[in-house]
């Protein structure tokens, strides 16, 4: 009798907990959920009055405007350039991040030099600083190289804001590696270089992808340094996705925002769902290794 | 192959000294060790050697050649880490031939010391795997393999054996003795177990707070250490170390020391005639190694076991004097505890130190 009722109360607390995940996850997806549906649906049948429900007519044609016919500002172009403006300012601004971090990492914990913690120290000041603190001065110092406005000087100032936080991940990364391994480098006869490329790369593969990510992340989906240091056509899609929902004549165009929207968030959801699991098992890494 | 002189080295970080004037010269072909506790410098001196520390003061001359500003690459040498050091995203092949191929080698001799150096030490079948696939003695083998490769003027090991398990280390310790005299190679081997430095070494150097304490060979530093440091440290059990008194008496010696019953008078125990003269009636440390007591029913030293502990080979027998424990080393046998018994004692075997200095007096 007792284990029954046991087992029974067992049941039910299971029921009861996947029941509250269950709505929870609901809950989360609901946005994701009214957005897709909601671009696929014709205007009118939103104007009718249908938000949460599943479209009547499925059709594609506010996907093709956000792409290519809605219109920012005066411009009738779609997301299409400035979501290119993205790519060629995201590609660049994590590599150099990432690659400028793993080399401060790599010199922060294997040639080590007096005064190297406070340096990193700094560095991780910077990743504490808010952003709005250095629009100001970043603004000048992008008119004085001449990069204001462009994507070049985009690419510089992710690239800076970036640095913190990748040199911390491989800071981190790298102390867990022995320095004997550098030290038998060195017996063998690489030099700094050689000994970054042929044996500390490669052991910092998991690292690599998760500083690849957060990246990534960071810097498609940032808005304020877009907005703030560049307009018209050199802008990135966060800002041209802001300017299509805000600036609109007439109906507003739900489904063309919701198609958008989409069109922006795919990019950081594809980076997520292709590589989640090395950016699971690059953050514990370091933990794992003996 | 080359010889090693190590003169007046010194190492200081900031006010620290880590090193204070190390002297040390080993011929061609000798097998150094470097002995002592953790924090005694050994790893310090080591890193010195292979160049990856700089030097203070003192040079290090590698084949008469001074090397304190050469990078660890021109040295010509070879080192073995404690924890292996193999480039984990590297095969066991690309391992052993990273060095040769930095400097130049050519594909097909790399093939071929490979090979041969697979061969020495039989892990032929391990050249694909990463070192994550592999057994911490295999690890072992790949290190000293890429060590081999490089045919070094001097093999630097530090702590080689550390990580293995008890049989393992065993194992190899024979294995890098075949080494060195297969090769006829110098080598310097960090170690603090004292085992390993009185098996693999031509040559010990016992280490303390950066001070050499003794240099010599296995033997002279087990038989005369140069103070009760080294007398302590080497050797298992350690020596005995009792607090006596030299009595008067020309040429070989008498000291007497207290047991828990009564005096123990000893005769013929070495000391030069400056030692006896000045010592006479004085206090000295009396060291005794545990195997120097023998079964002698009519013997020097009067006693009460206090325990028995058998080892197989021979018992340990332990008892008190002069407050402290000692331990005799002797043959199989039936005692028990609290039997009064006497002990002989091998009085030219017994070693003298200053009780003041803890030098062995001569």
């Amino acid at each position: 009798m007792a284990t029954k009722s046991l087992a029974r109360q067992r049941a039910m607390g299971q029921t009861f907990i996947y029941g509250v995940l269950a709505l929870l996850a609901l809950y989360y997806l609901t946005p994701l959920w009214v957005m897709i549906t909601t671009s696929l649906k014709p205007l009118d049948e939103i104007y009718g009055g249908s938000f949460i429900g599943l479209p009547q007519t499925v059709t594609f044609e506010a996907w093709s405007k956000a792409w290519s016919g809605a219109c920012i500002g005066t411009e009738c172009t779609g997301l299409k350039p400035y979501f290119i403006n993205s790519i060629l300012m995201v590609v660049p601004a994590v590599l150099l991040s990432t690659g400028l971090g793993a080399l401060n990492g790599y010199v922060l914990t294997k040639w080590r030099f007096r005064g190297a913690n406070l340096v990193f120290g700094m560095m991780l000041f910077g990743c504490f600083l808010p952003y709005q603190a250095v629009i100001l001065p970043m603004a000048q110092v992008l008119g004085k190289l001449g990069l204001s406005g462009t994507i070049p000087g985009l690419i510089l100032v992710h690239t800076l804001y970036g640095i913190c936080f990748t040199s911390l991940f491989f800071r981190n990364y790298f102390i867990t590696i022995p320095d004997e391994l550098t030290k038998a480098a060195q017996i063998d006869g690489a030099g700094f270089f050689r000994i970054f490329f042929s044996i500390m790369l490669p052991a910092a593969l998991p690292i690599i992808v998760v500083s690849c990510i957060w990246q990534f992340t960071q810097v498609w989906n940032d808005f304020l340094f877009g907005v703030s240091f560049t307009s018209g056509s050199d802008s990135p899609i966060t800002v041209a996705l802001n300017n299509i929902v805000n600036v609109t004549t007439g109906r507003k165009q739900y489904n063309v925002d919701m198609a958008s929207a989409m069109i922006a968030a795919i990019p950081t959801l594809l980076v997520y769902v292709t590589a989640g699991r090395y950016f699971v098992r690059g953050l514990t890494a370091g933990a794992v290794k003996g | 192959m080359a010889t090693l002189d190590i003169n007046r080295v010194r190492k200081s970080y900031g006010s620290m000294e880590v090193l204070k004037e190390v002297n040390i010269s080993i011929e061609d072909g000798e097998f150094l060790v470097l002995l002592g506790p953790s924090g005694c410098g050994k790893s310090t001196l080591l890193n010195i050697i292979a160049g990856l520390e700089d030097i203070t003061g003192g040079d290090v001359l590698i084949g008469n050649r001074v090397v304190n500003d050469l990078p660890p690459k021109d040295r010509d040498i070879a080192m073995v880490f404690q924890s292996y050091a193999l480039y984990p995203t590297m095969t066991v092949r690309q391992n052993i031939e990273f060095g040769m191929k930095i400097r130049g080698i050519s594909a097909e001799e790399r093939a071929k010391a490979t090979k041969a150096a697979a061969e020495m030490l039989q892990m032929t079948g391990l050249l694909d795997r990463k070192p994550s696939q592999l057994s911490g003695g295999q690890r072992q083998r790949v290190a000293m393999g890429r060590a081999i490769v490089r045919h070094p003027e001097l093999f630097l090991f530090d702590e080689p054996l550390s990580n293995l398990d008890a049989k393992l280390r065993v194992d190899m310790r024979t294995e890098i003795k075949r080494l060195h005299q297969r090769l006829g190679a110098t080598i310097v081997y960090v170690t603090h177990d004292q085992i390993e430095a009185m098996t693999l070494a031509t040559k010990v150097a016992v280490m303390k707070d950066g001070i050499v304490q003794h240099f010599g060979t296995p033997q002279e530093v087990y038989d005369r250490p140069a103070n009760t440091y080294v007398a302590r440290f080497v050797g298992s059990p350690a020596m005995n170390i009792l607090r006596g008194r030299l009595v008067a008496s020309d040429g070989p010696v008498t000291v007497a020391f207290e047991t828990s019953d009564g005096e123990a008078l000893v005769s013929g125990v070495p000391l030069s005639p400056e030692s006896a003269a000045r010592f006479r009636d004085r206090e000295v440390l009396v060291g005794i190694r545990p195997e120097h007591f023998t079964m002698d029913t009519a013997g020097a030293v009067p006693l009460t076991v206090d325990m028995v502990e058998p080892t197989g080979p021979d018992t340990l027998v332990v008892f008190s004097a002069g407050g402290a424990d000692v331990v005799a080393r002797l043959d199989p046998l039936a005692i028990s505890v609290g039997t009064k018994a006497r002990f002989g004692v091998k009085a030219e075997k017994i070693v003298l130190f200053d009780p003041e200095t803890e030098t062995r007096l001569d």
